[in-house]
């Protein structure tokens, strides 16, 4: 029996969910609308409440307020043997003392499927993963990756309603990673199951994702796309987490006809006299939107500009990435590595430009 | 000319003349009060009269009447025991690991406790209680008209042995089913399974290793035990027989080699069941994390329904303890729910007739558990920092003292050392010093393996810096890794000091005058008569405490090493 599209893919509902240890303020008042059918990241640095949040989807975690509907039903009430939603758990949680085959065939067992229609459920699904003709071994004989799809070949072969991924792909090495992940976008897809993907790793969640969550300290930072979050992130947190990003502390001062940014400690950036100056936050660019070009190239009326020194130079391969002293701060910029280039070297006195579609100012 | 690929470890060079004497003496230790002893019992048993090997003893045994039964009894005995400790030990460990439940403590602290006191000790008082004309069946007979044969032949032994060993199934499932992983759990409710289809099908078989190793222990024990069914007047098992064959009979008996052989068998059988049934499935350590199962909290019925049984198993297992107490106290207690009435007599006569016996035991078990500390210590290091060649059979000898039970060693020393005459004209077999050393060899394996973990919690590179910066090996083992593996040797030291002062089966048989004899022993002689009960109780009591306070202040010591060695 084949595996794919049986089922109508399903929107999951987050709502004002909060959630406590004592008074460890774990969820804050959280809202979330997957749509259906979307391969949904929740991203964010260990602690800020992402794996809490899947747990609590899959009935582990109980959360004092708030509910998680699927397609508009209240499943907050359900013990998580009655949610049919999908969990692939971290530590992938093969149980030791059955072989593959018994592991793969647990869920249908429960749903009390006959035995002649779990069998080839049960080849279907480890065919779908790539582990045909494994199925009699123990998960211990397997390698971390065919563990891997073991623990997925078990959840999907019940086709749940929705397929939460804690972080997946963190058990592999690096190399696996890549392959696995772009498997698994493809599986999904294939599949049309609404999914949710934890994890803390940006580039993960960037390249297979449709949709990104970022989460920090409970609360959800920003929904949005990949693209979307890298060019405007709405705070600082996203701005920093997704890509490297400048953050400039200054003070706004008028500057004959425009206006510049002052740093603290002398230094300041010239900005583009069409610029919409907010009145307050923090100045924010990506280090490869600024162009290093010589000291005597006249400023352009739509570029934001300083002058500068270098303190440290770091070769990345692609590209070269130059430590600018402004101030107390310290400015990144990366430039194309092309072979034969004029390097600067530490201590040169450099003007910077940064274009004005660049420039994001950011209070939070 | 090519170069080698592989340059020689430094690290480890090989061993030094000196771990070589001392890896010979230990040898020449386990050949002599092991290995030489349970050579001889085996080589006796197929001996026939002029020397040659026969089965014919194996067929007189087996042709036997009386050998059948008491081996089908012995069989029995300690299956059921398993069995009825079993359902003493599950719910406890059931309750512990699956809920917030505040009678945990007390199942931890109070399960261990009938540990502290060897079955024996308390069987007398267990038939006072629980007896044919014993508290409870006195009151049952009055208030009912019926009575309940708790301790009626083999069920007293039954009975007793597991009130006193279910304790090793509860601490080795309790165990297991805290080194679950949770999401092991959680991975079977997230496909549907719940209550109890998820216990039977996942937590269950996780903890079955534990269970294993717990039951076996338990059967080994019991098949072994000597004392209990002598004093609960209980003749035909295994054990029994054998002491009784040679005791009766003389060490020239056949037989009795025959029973020892058996019961040796049985013993590695079990052991080795267990060793098949749980190696490569320590699923504990198959996933990372562990935590245990999710506990969540009792409703109102629930917790009145766990209180009940948890109340009713701690009833049984404080049974012994609190009968034992009370006949140390009883001026005559016969045919009464309680004694008639209470005195401090027998206390006055145990300190001022049976003093000996106390500076006995803690004479022996000092030098027990000193020889243990010293050997065990010393294999650790052997097979963990050096290079010896065969050291790990010193290790496997030491631990082989696990399926050597004690009337088996008692007797091998008896019929090895029995000829062996000392200066003043005694046999070497009936030689104090003789007890001490069994008492050591039986409780070596323990001693060993508390060395071993304690001296693996200790890294290489600290002892290597001693070197480094000038100590010798030996100094370097003497400032560093020994003040390091202090609390590990003395928890050592302290369980093998309590474990072997109760220590009775081998004792009973190589005990020639009473003036040698231990606690334990004195306890059993003076149980065997009823004018001697109340003295043997109080003599019991006595252990009870001695034994309680070390293992008090051995986990004391255990934990406080472990908090200085996470640093």
């Amino acid at each position: 029996m084949p595996l794919s599209q049986t089922r109508k893919a399903v929107a999951i509902k987050v709502e004002g969910v909060d959630l406590s240890y004592g008074d460890n303020h774990v969820l804050k008042n959280v809202n979330l609308e997957i749509p259906p059918g979307d391969l949904f990241a929740f991203l964010g640095p260990s602690g800020c409440g992402k794996t809490t949040l899947l747990r609590l989807i899959a009935g582990f975690n109980r959360a004092d307020r708030g509910r998680v509907l699927l397609d508009g039903e209240d499943i907050t009430p359900l013990p998580p043997w009655k949610r049919d939603v999908g969990m692939v758990f971290q530590s992938y949680a093969l149980w030791p003392h059955m072989t593959v085959e018994r592991n793969v065939a647990f869920g249908l067992e429960e749903r009390g499927l006959p035995k002649q229609e779990i069998g080839p459920r049960v080849a279907a699904a480890l065919e779908m993963v790539g582990l045909t003709g494994l199925g009699g071994r123990r998960p211990s004989e397997l390698s971390g990756g065919q563990q891997q799809r073991v623990a997925l070949a078990r959840t999907i072969v019940v086709e749940p309603k929705v397929l939460l991924l804690d972080e997946p792909l963190s058990n592999l090495d690096a190399k696996l990673r890549v392959e696995v992940r772009r498997e698994l976008r493809e599986l999904q897809k294939r599949l049309g199951i609404t999914t949710i993907f934890v994890t803390h790793d940006q580039e993960e969640a960037n390249t297979i994702c449709d949709r990104i969550a970022v989460m920090n300290n409970g609360e959800v930072q920003q929904v949005g796309t990949p693209m979307q979050l890298y060019e405007h992130p709405g705070n600082l947190f996203v701005a920093g987490f997704l890509g490297t990003a400048n953050i400039i502390d200054g003070k706004l001062v008028s500057n004959g006809p425009g206006v510049a940014y002052e740093i603290p400690g002398g230094g300041r950036i010239e900005l583009p006299g069409s610029a919409k100056i907010p009145l307050h936050g923090r100045l924010v660019f990506r280090p490869q939107s600024v162009s290093l070009v010589p000291a005597c190239t006249p400023p352009s009326p739509s570029n934001a500009h300083f002058l500068s020194s270098v303190a440290h130079r770091e070769f990345l391969g692609a590209t070269l990435r130059y430590g600018l002293t402004l101030g107390n701060q310290e400015v990144l910029i990366d430039v194309p590595f092309r072979s034969g280039d004029v390097l600067h070297e530490i201590g040169a006195k450099v003007s910077a430009v940064v274009p004005q579609s660049a420039l994001l100012w950011l209070d939070r | 000319m090519p170069l080698p690929l592989t340059l020689p470890r430094i690290r480890h060079a090989a061993a030094t003349p000196g771990q070589y004497a001392l890896a010979l003496a230990i040898a020449a230790f386990l050949v002599l009060t092991l290995v030489l002893p349970v050579v001889t019992v085996v080589v006796v048993a197929f001996k026939d009269t002029t020397g040659g090997f026969t089965l014919v003893n194996f067929a007189d045994f087996f042709g036997n009447e009386l050998f059948q039964r008491s081996f089908v009894n012995s069989v029995w005995v300690a299956v059921l025991t398993v069995a009825l400790a079993t359902v003493l030990a599950m719910p406890l460990a059931y309750f512990t690991a699956r809920f917030e439940f505040r009678g945990s403590a007390l199942i931890q602290t109070l399960g261990i406790l009938p540990l502290i006191m060897p079955p024996f000790v308390g069987a007398v008082a267990m038939q006072l209680l629980l007896g044919r004309n014993g508290t409870v069946n006195l009151l049952l007979q009055d208030w009912f008209g019926f009575t309940i044969p708790f301790m009626e032949g083999l069920n007293g032994v039954i009975f007793v042995e597991a009130v006193h060993y279910f304790p090793f199934i509860l601490i080795n499932v309790t165990a297991s089913l805290r080194n679950i992983d949770r999401s092991m759990e959680e991975a079977a409710q997230n496909l549907g399974a719940s209550g109890f289809r998820l216990f039977r099908r996942i937590v269950f078989p996780l903890s079955m290793p534990g269970y294993v190793a717990g039951a076996v222990l338990v059967f080994v024990k019991v098949f072994d035990d000597l004392a209990t069914p002598l004093l609960l007047n209980v003749k035909d098992m295994l054990a029994p027989q054998a002491y009784l064959r040679v005791t009766s009979i003389g060490v020239a008996d056949p037989i009795g080699y025959v029973i020892c052989v058996v019961l040796m068998l049985i013993s590695v059988a079990s052991l080795g069941l267990s060793y098949a049934a749980t190696a490569g499935k320590d699923y504990a350590t198959v996933q990372r994390g562990g935590g245990g199962l999710t506990r969540r909290r009792m409703s109102r019925n629930e917790a009145i329904g766990a209180y009940a049984i948890v109340g009713l198993i701690l009833a049984l297992v404080l049974a012994p303890h609190a009968a034992l107490l009370l006949l140390s106290f009883a001026t005559v207690w016969s045919f009464s729910p309680l004694p008639d009435a209470y005195t401090l007599a027998h206390y006055t006569r145990v300190f001022s007739d049976s003093a000996g016996y106390i500076w006995n035991t803690l004479l022996y078990a000092s030098i027990a558990a000193g020889i243990d500390v010293l050997i065990g210590g010393a294999i650790a290091y052997l097979v963990l920092r050096t290079r010896l060649p065969m050291r790990h059979w010193l290790d496997a000898a030491a631990m082989a003292a696990l399926a050597v039970p004690g009337v088996v060693l008692g007797i091998g020393y008896l019929r090895a050392f029995y000829a062996v005459q000392l200066p003043g004209g005694q046999s070497l077999a009936t030689f104090w010093v003789m007890i001490a050393i069994a008492l050591a060899v039986r409780r070596l394996p323990y001693a060993l393996r508390a060395a071993d973990a304690a001296l693996r919690q200790i890294s290489v590179s600290l002892e290597e810096a001693a070197e480094n910066l000038g100590a010798t090996k030996p100094r370097a083992v003497r400032r560093i890794v020994i003040p390091l593996m202090t609390g590990g040797i003395v928890a050592g030291f302290v369980t093998s000091f309590a474990t072997a002062a109760v220590e009775l089966s081998a004792t009973l048989m190589l005990v020639q005058s009473n003036s040698d004899a231990p606690l334990a022993y004195g306890i059993y002689v003076f149980m065997q008569s009823p004018a001697g009960r109340g003295a043997g109780a109080a003599l019991g009591v006595l252990a009870v405490l001695l034994v309680g306070v070390c293992t008090y202040l051995s986990n004391r010591v255990a934990e406080n090493g472990n908090g200085s060695s996470h640093h």
